[in-house]
């Protein structure tokens, strides 16, 4: 009397070799999204990334918002990194409006966005630590995070998503005494960070399961588009800081670390070395700000751009290259606003990486990609 | 007071603007030189085919044909040593029924092109109804060309309904699996409440 089973009930003959494993996206090893691996045995053969769990639709919401409204859902992203998530979109709306940022407001920006540089990539680390079952990689830069934070804290007066960058400069001027605050504090977080090389980098354990594996050539991190540090661990020279110099970059002395052997481990231990160029940086903005004068240009209310135009504005972020594409009409909201992101961008060398690789490696290579899976889907 | 200072430097350049009125080819030699290299080469080239829509510091955008822009984007890379691109990005015109579809494109390998982004645009026939795949709004795919647009057309296509032809894996990336309503960031698909 039951001549058709549904679809979901019949049996189905499986491959018996190769499995098909769904990692996440409750799993927490892969943050909020799911890769969806197919092993035999221990091999992967083929990886499909599968983002999107957290899109939040932050390219529609921008354009019903005017130009300033858009700031504080648009850092949601990496809510970390939010000085640097914000950057491009604000460099943007100025060159829309044809504003000139005061001196003083460039340079707190570029504090304020290696602060949040050193920031993100302090909570990256911890996780790739926890992820290597290393549990004191987890405890020390979540500690050490903390005294970067109270000092945007100090700065912009909320822990993590400031809204402190507006097109005419920043919010609000710095409080008093913040640069002997921010210097002291610099210095002893740079003297903490050096630490991990002995706990972390120098570490045998971890060498043994990072070297080596998830090999990015040079040639293919050019032309996948990879970015940031997944770019500069394969031997690409390549930092907008110091090649598309924006703000005050172009005073500032800025060294870029690059590695060649294009593993994981390079493109762990490439992070921690910009943060300690982060902190060089940081210093040498402190000694060279003017001490006093504006901070912000005064916007008329609602502004509006002139006709139709677009302009594409980048800068380097702690997962690379950020880039925001802007369309303007004559209205006070844009027209089009579009995040070209580090994670989106790198994602695409995982199905590469991962083909060929045990899969108890794949949690070292998928966040050795300073992948953010919410950035990632914005 | 800075918006003070604001209105002073509006109505200096206003003074200064009937002046300089009648030299309107002094603009022309404002054009940064480097990127006018780059856009000549392409109308050299081309003709036609293409339309040099600006050229500003750093940033050169090309228009070009949907039957063309494989044949450009070939030049690009192997003549012009665009390697990557930064981002795809669609943005949806109903006025002019159409749905334009643009390429940043950078280059890691050439030193001198390292602060240069070309913006490649073209545009696909956009229709009322759209059914993603399965009407007249498909444009060529680079993914053979650049293989940094894989995810980038794919996100293209769930968002506009933009179809690639000629592109491997024309599946879903961000959207859920269920979706069934307009691509979500064409202009007639409105978020509730606004």
């Amino acid at each position: 009397m039951n001549p058709e089973l549904p679809p979901g009930l019949a049996l189905q003959k499986v491959d018996e070799r190769i499995m098909t494993l769904n990692v996440g996206p409750q799993h927490p090893g892969s943050g909020h999204m799911r890769i969806i691996v197919q092993i035999d045995g221990d091999f992967i053969v083929a990886c499909d990334p599968d983002p999107g769990y957290v899109h939040r639709g932050e390219e529609k919401m921008a354009e019903y918002r005017n130009y300033i409204t858009n700031i504080p859902h648009l850092e949601r992203p990496v809510i970390h990194d939010s000085c640097n998530v914000l950057y491009p979109y604000v460099l943007g709306v100025e060159e829309i409006l044809g504003i000139e940022v005061p001196e003083r407001a460039k340079y707190i920006r570029v504090i304020a966005s290696e602060l949040n540089r050193c920031i993100y990539t302090m909570y990256w680390l911890a996780i790739y630590g926890i992820f290597l079952g290393h549990s004191t990689m987890f405890m020390w830069p979540a500690g050490d995070r903390e005294l970067l934070i109270d000092l945007m804290e100090k700065m912009t007066g909320a822990r993590v998503t400031h809204a402190h960058f507006v097109p005419g400069g920043v919010r609000n001027d710095l409080p008093p005494n913040f640069e002997d605050v921010c210097l002291r504090q610099v210095n002893y977080f740079e003297k903490r960070i050096k630490e991990y090389a002995a706990i972390f980098y120098d570490n045998p354990i971890l060498i043994a399961r990072t070297k080596d594996t998830g090999i990015l050539s040079r040639q293919d991190a050019i032309r996948l588009g990879t970015t940031g540090s997944v770019l500069r661990a394969s031997g690409v020279d390549y930092d907008l800081r110091k090649k598309e110099p924006y703000d005050v970059y172009e005073e500032l002395d800025v060294h870029t670390n690059v590695m060649k052997e294009g593993d994981s481990y390079a493109r762990s231990k490439v992070p921690w070395l910009d943060m300690l160029e982060s902190c060089a940086i940081i210093r040498q903005a402190l000694q060279k700000m003017p001490k006093s004068g504006s901070v912000r240009v005064k916007l008329k209310p609602n502004p509006k751009g002139k006709g139709l135009d677009s302009v594409y504005k980048r800068v380097e972020s702690g997962r690379g290259s950020l880039g925001c594409y802007i369309v303007s009409d004559a209205k006070p909201e844009p027209y089009r606003v579009k995040m070209s992101v580090g994670s989106f961008r790198n994602l695409i060398a995982l199905p590469y990486l991962l083909k060929g690789e045990k899969l108890g490696n794949m949690p070292s290579v998928y966040w050795s990609l300073n992948y953010w899976p919410v950035e990632a889907d914005r | 007071m800075s918006s003070d200072s604001e209105n002073e430097q509006i109505e200096t350049t206003s003074d200064v603007e009937p002046a300089s009125k009648a030299t309107p080819p002094a603009k022309e030699i404002e054009l940064p030189k480097f990127e006018k290299g780059i856009a000549d080469k392409i109308t050299e080239k081309f003709g036609s085919k293409t339309k040099v829509a600006f050229v500003k510091p750093d940033r050169v955008r090309i228009d070009v044909g949907r039957d063309d822009i494989k044949e450009v984007a070939e030049f690009l890379r192997d003549v012009l040593n665009f390697d990557h691109a930064e981002s795809v990005s669609g943005v949806d015109y109903p006025q002019d029924k159409e749905i334009e579809v643009v390429y940043h494109l950078g280059s890691y390998t050439d030193p001198s092109l390292s602060r240069q982004i070309l913006v490649l645009t073209t545009r696909a026939q956009r229709e009322e109804n759209p059914i993603p795949g399965n009407d007249s709004t498909k444009l060529p795919s680079l993914r053979e060309i650049f293989y940094s647009v894989e995810f980038h057309e794919r996100e293209i296509f769930e968002m506009f309904g933009v179809y690639f032809q000629g592109h491997p894996d024309n599946r879903r990336l961000l959207l859920p699996e269920d979706w069934a309503d307009l691509p979500p960031l064409r202009k007639d698909f409105a978020i509730k409440g606004r």
